[in-house]
C-alpha cells in the first residue's frame, strides 16, 4: 500500500516539477519574474488540442512542434518586450517589479486572444489513458510521462548548465550578471537563451498536460501559482530544486490525501513551504545571496 | 368678456396641455422601437466553463429566434426588434453586481436576464428585487428556494435543490438494493466548495433514510487533479457505489483515473460535467452506466428539436441538465410579454401563475419554482437519459451494474 502510495506521489510531482523547471529558468537566470508563465503553458495545451481534435495529430508529435515554438515565442518576447526593461533598470530590485509588472499585461494578452478563438469552455480530451503496472501500482501512462519528461529535461539541462561552456555561461550571467560580460560572455544573449529556453520547456508541459488535465483558456494562473511554489521552495535557478521540490510536494499531497484527508492537501502543500522556508530561507538548493 | 376670455384661456390652457401630454405619450409610444433586454455573465475567469456552456449559448440562441421570428411579440400582436446588452462578469461576485446594477439605472433595460451560478443568481437577487425585475434563476440549485421566494417576490427558482437531487438518487440506490443488485454501501467524495458542500450535506440524511450506508466521506478542495489516492481508498472499504459531487475539471478527471485504476464500482455517479455532450464523446463507450444530476427523455421531441436547433446556431450541443430549462425559461417569460407586455410588475405575475407550453411540455411553476424536473440520469447508449425520480412517467430503467472500463 505504502508503495502504491509513493508511486501516486511520484507521478503527481513529476508534473508539478515539469511545469516549474522553465520558470525556474527564466526566474533565476534571466531575472523575469513572468507571471505570464502559465498562459505559455495553456497555450500550448490548446495546440496539441487542435492538432490533435482537428487534425488528429498525435500529442507526442505536439510537443516536437510546441517546443521550438515555445522557444520562439518566448525569445521574441524578451526581444522585443523585456530587454528594454532589462536595459533601463538599474537594480535587480526595479528589474523585477518591472517585469512583474510587464508580464502581468502579457498575461491577459495572451489570455484574451486565447478566449477570442476558443471561448471559456472547458477543454479536454485524453490521451494515453491507460495504466501502466509499476511495482503493482497502476499509474496512467499520460502522467507517467510527465514524470519522465521531468526527469529526462532536469538531467538532461542539468548536465548541460554543469558540463559544458554553454551552461557555465549562463550559471555566471545567472550568479553574477553584471560581472559576466568581464569574461567574454555576452549576457544579453545568454538571457535571451534562457528565457526562451524557459517558454519551450513551458510549451513542453503545456502538450503533456493537455493530455490528462481539463484546462480553460483562463487556467493558467493556477499553474504560474503552483510552478512559483516548487521554483521557490527548491531555490531560485537551481533545475534539480525545482525537480525535487516537486516530487516532493507530489508526496505530500498524496500522502496527506491517503492517510490523513484529502481535504487537508493544499494546508499541507503550504506547511511545507512554509517549513523549508524557514529552515532554508533561499529554497533547498538555493545559494544564499548576498 | 374678461370671465369668457379667461375661460377661453384656461380652455386653450387645458387642452394645450392636455394635447402636450398626448402628444407627449404618443412620442413615447413611438420611441419604442425596441425592447432592451441585458445580462451580465461570466464570459471569462473560473465560471465561464459552466456559464459558457448551459447559459450564454441558450440567451444567443434565444435573440437568433427572436430576431429571425421578427421581433419580440407584444400583446397587441406588433414585434418590436429585442436589443441585447451583456456584460461579461469576470467571475466575480462584485462584477455581477455592479453590471446587473448598471443595466438596471443606466442601461434602463426592460428585462434582466439571471446570471450562471448559484452564488451569483444569490448575490443579484435582491437587487433584481429592488428594481423590480423578475428573475429567472436556472443555474441556481438551492433548498432555500421556498424561502428566497418569500424574501424576493419576483424571483423563480428552476433547478431544484440539492435535497431534490439526492433524493433522487438514494430512490434509484434503494431500488437496486432491493433487488439485490448492489450492497448499499457508498463511498463518497465532495468538493469543498458551494455545489460539493450543498449535495453531500444533503445526501447524507437522504442515504440514511434509505438505508444506505457510508463507508467513506470525505471533501477535497477545487482545484484537486489528482484522485488517485480517494479511488485506492474508496476502493477499499467494501463500497460498490461510488459518488462524486464534483465540478467539471474534476469530474473528467475522476472518470479517466477510475479507469487506469481498474476500479469499477456496480454504481458511478458524478458530479458537474457527466451531462456535457462532450463527456460523452471523450470517454465513448466507457461514459456508459454512468450516472449524474440531470438527464433528458430522449422521447420527447420538442426537445429534440431544441438540441438540434441550438446545435446548428450556436455550434455545440447544449449540455444535458441546465440547458434546456434555461432556454425553457426564456420561453416562459417570451410568452409572459406576449400576454402582458413590457410591464414588469405583470410579467412577473403570469409567471408565477400562468401556464406555458415550453420545450418540456406544459409547465406551471409552483410557488415560483420548477418542481416537474429530471434530478438523476445516466448515460445509456451514447445518450444521457432520465431515470430519475424513478416515479417520474418517461424515467428510463437503470442500468445496473455499470459496465466495467474497456480498454481504448
Amino acid at each position: 500500500m505504502i508503495v502504491t502510495t509513493l508511486i501516486a506521489g511520484l507521478v503527481l510531482g513529476g508534473t508539478y516539477a515539469l511545469v516549474a523547471m522553465g520558470l525556474t529558468l527564466q526566474y533565476g537566470i534571466s531575472r523575469i519574474m513572468n507571471l505570464a508563465y502559465g498562459e505559455t503553458i495553456i497555450a500550448a495545451s490548446f495546440l496539441a488540442y487542435v492538432l490533435s481534435s482537428s487534425l488528429g495529430i498525435n500529442p507526442l508529435v505536439s510537443l516536437l512542434v510546441a517546443a521550438p515554438l515555445g522557444f520562439a515565442f518566448s525569445y521574441m518576447i524578451y526581444a522585443i518586450m523585456l530587454r528594454p526593461l532589462v536595459a533601463r533598470s538599474k537594480t535587480a530590485m526595479s528589474l523585477e517589479i518591472d517585469s512583474i509588472l510587464a508580464t502581468f499585461g502579457l498575461l491577459f494578452v495572451i489570455q484574451g486572444v486565447m478566449l477570442v478563438f476558443f471561448g471559456g469552455n472547458y477543454i479536454s480530451y485524453s490521451y494515453m489513458n491507460f495504466g501502466v503496472d509499476i511495482l503493482g501500482a497502476s499509474v496512467a501512462a499520460n502522467r507517467l510521462l510527465a514524470l519522465v519528461l521531468a526527469l529526462a529535461i532536469g538531467g538532461g539541462l542539468y548536465l548541460l548548465l554543469t558540463r559544458t561552456l554553454w551552461g557555465t555561461a549562463l550559471r555566471a550571467v545567472a550568479v553574477a550578471p553584471s560581472s559576466a560580460p568581464l569574461v567574454g560572455i555576452d549576457a544579453n544573449r545568454a538571457v535571451r537563451l534562457a528565457f526562451a529556453l524557459g517558454g519551450a520547456l513551458a510549451a513542453c508541459g503545456g502538450v503533456v498536460i493537455s493530455m490528462y488535465q481539463t484546462f480553460t483558456a483562463t487556467s493558467g494562473v493556477v499553474f504560474t501559482m503552483k510552478a512559483l511554489i516548487v521554483v521557490i521552495m527548491g531555490g531560485v535557478g537551481n533545475l534539480l530544486g525545482a525537480l525535487s521540490a516537486g516530487l516532493i510536494l507530489g508526496l505530500v499531497e498524496t500522502f496527506v490525501a491517503t492517510y490523513v484527508s484529502p481535504g487537508l492537501t493544499l494546508a499541507a502543500v503550504y506547511l511545507i513551504f512554509l517549513g523549508i522556508l524557514l529552515w532554508r530561507p533561499s529554497g533547498l538548493f538555493g545559494k544564499a545571496r548576498r | 368678456m374678461t370671465t369668457w376670455h379667461k375661460r377661453a384661456r384656461s380652455a386653450l390652457g387645458l387642452s394645450a396641455i392636455l394635447l402636450f401630454s398626448v402628444g407627449g405619450v404618443s412620442a413615447i409610444a413611438q420611441e419604442r422601437t425596441s425592447v432592451k433586454i441585458g445580462y451580465a455573465v461570466s464570459k471569462t475567469g473560473p465560471n465561464a466553463g459552466g456559464a459558457g456552456i448551459t447559459t450564454i449559448p441558450n440567451y444567443v440562441l434565444w435573440a437568433k429566434e427572436v430576431k429571425d421570428a421578427g421581433g419580440l411579440e407584444l400583446p397587441d400582436g406588433k414585434r418590436l426588434p429585442v436589443e441585447i446588452i451583456e456584460y461579461d462578469d469576470r467571475s466575480s461576485a462584485e462584477e455581477v453586481v455592479r453590471a446587473t446594477e448598471r443595466l438596471a439605472t443606466q442601461d434602463k433595460v426592460d428585462f434582466i436576464f439571471a446570471p450562471w451560478g448559484t452564488g451569483f443568481n444569490l448575490a443579484v437577487a435582491p437587487l433584481f428585487d429592488r428594481f423590480g425585475y423578475p428573475q429567472l434563476a436556472v443555474s441556481a440549485v438551492t433548498d432555500k428556494a421556498p424561502e428566497f421566494v418569500k424574501r424576493w417576490k419576483k424571483s423563480f427558482w428552476l433547478l431544484g435543490g440539492g435535497h431534490d437531487y439526492t433524493e433522487a438518487l438514494a430512490g434509484v440506490l434503494k431500488q437496486a438494493k432491493a433487488a439485490g443488485t448492489i450492497n448499499g454501501k457508498i463511498a463518497m467524495i465532495s468538493v469543498a466548495d458551494g455545489f460539493g458542500i450543498d449535495l453531500v450535506t444533503a445526501a447524507r440524511p437522504s442515504f440514511k433514510k434509505a438505508g444506505l450506508e457510508v463507508t467513506y466521506d470525505v471533501t477535497y478542495p477545487a482545484g484537486t487533479t489528482d484522485f488517485t489516492p480517494m479511488i485506492n481508498e474508496a476502493a477499499k472499504g467494501g463500497a460498490d457505489t461510488f459518488v462524486a459531487f464534483s465540478y467539471p475539471p474534476e469530474t473528467f478527471a475522476i472518470t479517466q483515473q477510475a479507469q487506469v485504476a481498474k476500479f469499477n464500482p456496480k454504481v458511478m455517479y458524478l458530479g458537474v460535467g457527466t451531462g456535457f455532450p462532450i463527456y460523452g464523446k471523450n470517454n465513448g463507450a466507457n461514459a456508459e452506466g454512468i450516472m449524474s444530476l440531470g438527464g433528458i427523455d430522449p422521447k420527447n421531441e420538442a426537445n429534440t428539436a431544441y438540441r438540434k436547433r441550438h446545435e446548428e446556431v450556436t455550434g455545440k450541443a447544449p449540455d444535458l441538465w441546465g440547458s434546456v430549462i434555461t432556454y425553457a425559461s426564456l420561453q416562459m417569460l417570451q410568452e409572459a410579454i406576449k400576454r402582458k407586455g413590457l410591464d414588469r410588475e405583470a410579467v412577473s405575475k403570469e409567471l408565477s401563475t400562468g401556464t406555458f407550453k415550453a420545450v418540456l411540455g406544459e409547465t406551471k411553476l409552483e410557488n415560483n419554482q420548477l418542481r416537474t424536473l429530471w434530478f438523476g440520469g445516466q448515460w445509456q447508449n451514447g445518450q444521457f437519459v432520465a431515470i430519475a425520480p424513478v416515479d417520474r412517467p418517461g424515467a428510463a430503467k437503470p442500468i445496473l451494474p455499470k459496465p466495467v472500463w474497456q480498454a481504448k
